[in-house]
């Protein structure tokens, strides 16, 4: 399967904190309107690496280019013009608790978009709930929600942002299998329907392997291995086969043991 | 010895990063958008939320201070002057930092835990991949909030303060009420209350900035919070009164000419 042309390179990015080195040379390229996914062990610096793309923690070294043109030296003004295209999805959702569904997800229309029209503002929350299938909770508080509804509306307000790229932070992690097939459905919807690109960070192997147009692996700071799902699961890498390996025979046994019942 | 120079480096980083953070917030403070709305919304919860609490500890130090002073000046036969000594105490001293302690506790320590776990829970940053300055957001209407409301409820203990001290005074201790009223307009200047009021203001300025300061940059989880919390509590309760001697000292030579 051959990749669209790169919306989001990354060119030997390196990011260290005190004396760890988390990222040392990162390059990595994200096809446009097409799902990548970045695979890696626990602390591997998978989310600084997003943390570096969105602009929230700043590269020691390196290049971040959308379309082209290198983000990291712009000056403040011009970075939040191409931030303004990225949309972020944290693990924990990180969804304002002091603020209704219907505030977080009218948050950036009102203060990015500077909408002041309140019954557009009400029309594309409602619109955004019902694409993420979670509509009529618009006046609840984040706390009186499970976990997969705010992440559905952390979604929605990702979505309401009108992102042209849209990163996911472990989005399946800490949910039953369920709301991990459900996750990944709207994440598919996303590159899909909305022909948005996707980046993914996630432990979920199996999830990203039906997902992904393109899997990358981090390990020891840097990309080991990169190409179709295909690709990967044929490399030799110790940790990659380990990781995989581990992965598909627990699913095997969720699904034999899910037989048997 | 080398623990003791790492504390101290520590501390001056600290005091270096609030510098940068103060000047944050005034930058931050000039730009756009306004958010008037966010202002108003912060004026009405710290200070109409704080009326009876500060109303209530202005009337009990206005009313206890007039109890002690009513006899300590029967002593002179000067029980008139109990109501300008409690006015001037309160406008001057009294009520500014009364008040400061007191928005400290209900205020300043809640703003903290507040911001704390936003910063914990990836809620700010989740403003910054919005575009939204979390500083300009967040902090600026609290520290402009803390700035409008501080010198109001200054000025509200000063008049619940000496009304504590009248009934105290003519109802309870039969101090001569045309006396009382006399020696307090006689003995209080105009200047007593505006030198109270400024005082206030920075006052609010330094609670806001400190109280922010430290739930801005909390790191860890929850016990971090609580902590900073403290932490916060301390040092601004601290700083007010080392800010309330450096400005005594400075508004006596300039309002005052030095003397009473």
């Amino acid at each position: 399967m051959a990749f669209n042309e790169p919306i989001v390179e990354v060119e030997g990015l390196r990011k260290q904190f005190g004396n760890q080195l988390v990222l040392d040379g990162v390059s990595l390229s994200f096809p446009h309107k097409q799902i990548t996914a970045i695979l890696g062990k626990s602390g591997t610096g998978k989310s600084v690496l997003m943390k570096n793309i969105i602009g929230i923690l700043e590269p020691d070294a390196g290049k971040i280019r959308i379309e082209g043109t290198d983000i990291v030296p712009l000056p403040e003004k011009q970075r939040k013009k191409y931030r303004q295209r990225l949309g972020y999805l944290f693990q924990d959702s990180a969804l304002f608790d002091s603020m209704t569904v219907e505030e977080n997800i009218a948050f950036p229309l009102v203060e990015v978009f500077h909408m002041r029209d309140n019954r557009e503002i009400r029309r594309i929350v409602q619109e955004k709930l019902e694409w993420v299938q979670l509509p009529g909770i618009e006046k609840k508080y984040p706390d009186e929600l499970s976990g997969g509804m705010r992440k559905r509306v952390a979604l929605a307000r990702s979505l309401a942002g009108e992102p042209e790229i849209l990163l996911f932070d472990e989005p399946t992690t800490g949910l039953d299998p369920v709301l991990e097939e459900n996750i990944n459905n709207l994440i598919s919807r996303v590159n899909q329907e909305l022909e948005m690109t996707c980046i993914i960070i996630t432990h979920d192997i199996v999830g990203s392997f039906q997902l992904a147009d393109k899997i990358a692996f981090l390990d020891e700071a840097k990309i080991q291995v990169e190409g179709t799902p295909e690709d990967i699961a044929d490399v030799a890498h110790p940790v990659l086969q380990k990781f995989l390996e581990y992965s598909f025979t627990a699913a095997h046994k969720t699904m034999d043991e899910m037989e048997l019942i | 010895m080398f623990k003791a120079h790492l504390k101290i480096l520590y501390a001056l980083e600290r005091l270096g990063l609030f510098c940068v953070f103060t000047i944050k917030v005034f930058k931050w403070t000039f730009k756009r958008p306004a958010r008037f709305r966010l202002l108003t919304a912060h004026v009405e919860h710290m200070g109409v939320a704080s009326i009876p609490i500060i109303m209530l500890s202005g009337f009990a130090i206005g009313m206890i201070m007039s109890l002690q002073l009513v006899n300590v000046l029967a002593m002179f036969r000067a029980e008139p002057l109990s109501g300008a000594a409690v006015g001037i105490t309160m406008a001057r001293e009294l009520a500014p930092v009364m008040t400061a302690l007191m928005l400290i506790a209900k205020n300043g320590s809640a703003i903290t835990a507040e911001i704390g776990s936003m910063r914990i829970s990836e809620q700010i940053d989740a403003m910054e991949t919005m575009s939204v300055q979390p500083i300009q957001y967040l902090v600026v209407p609290r520290v402009w909030a803390a700035v409008i409301v501080f010198p109001l409820l200054t000025a509200m203990a000063n008049v619940i303060g000496i009304t504590g001290s009248y009934v105290v005074s003519v109802w309870y201790k039969s101090v001569d009420k045309a006396s009382y009223l006399f020696e307090l307009y006689r003995m209080m200047n105009p200047k007593d209350i505006y030198s109270g009021l400024i005082k206030s203001a920075v006052l609010g300025l330094i609670v806001g900035l400190i109280s922010c300061f430290y739930g801005y940059y909390v790191k860890g989880g929850s016990k971090a919070v609580g902590d900073a919390t403290t932490r916060s509590v301390v040092a601004a309760s601290v700083s007010i009164l080392v800010a309330d001697f450096i400005m005594t000292d400075i508004l006596l030579k300039v309002m005052f000419g030095g003397q009473f």
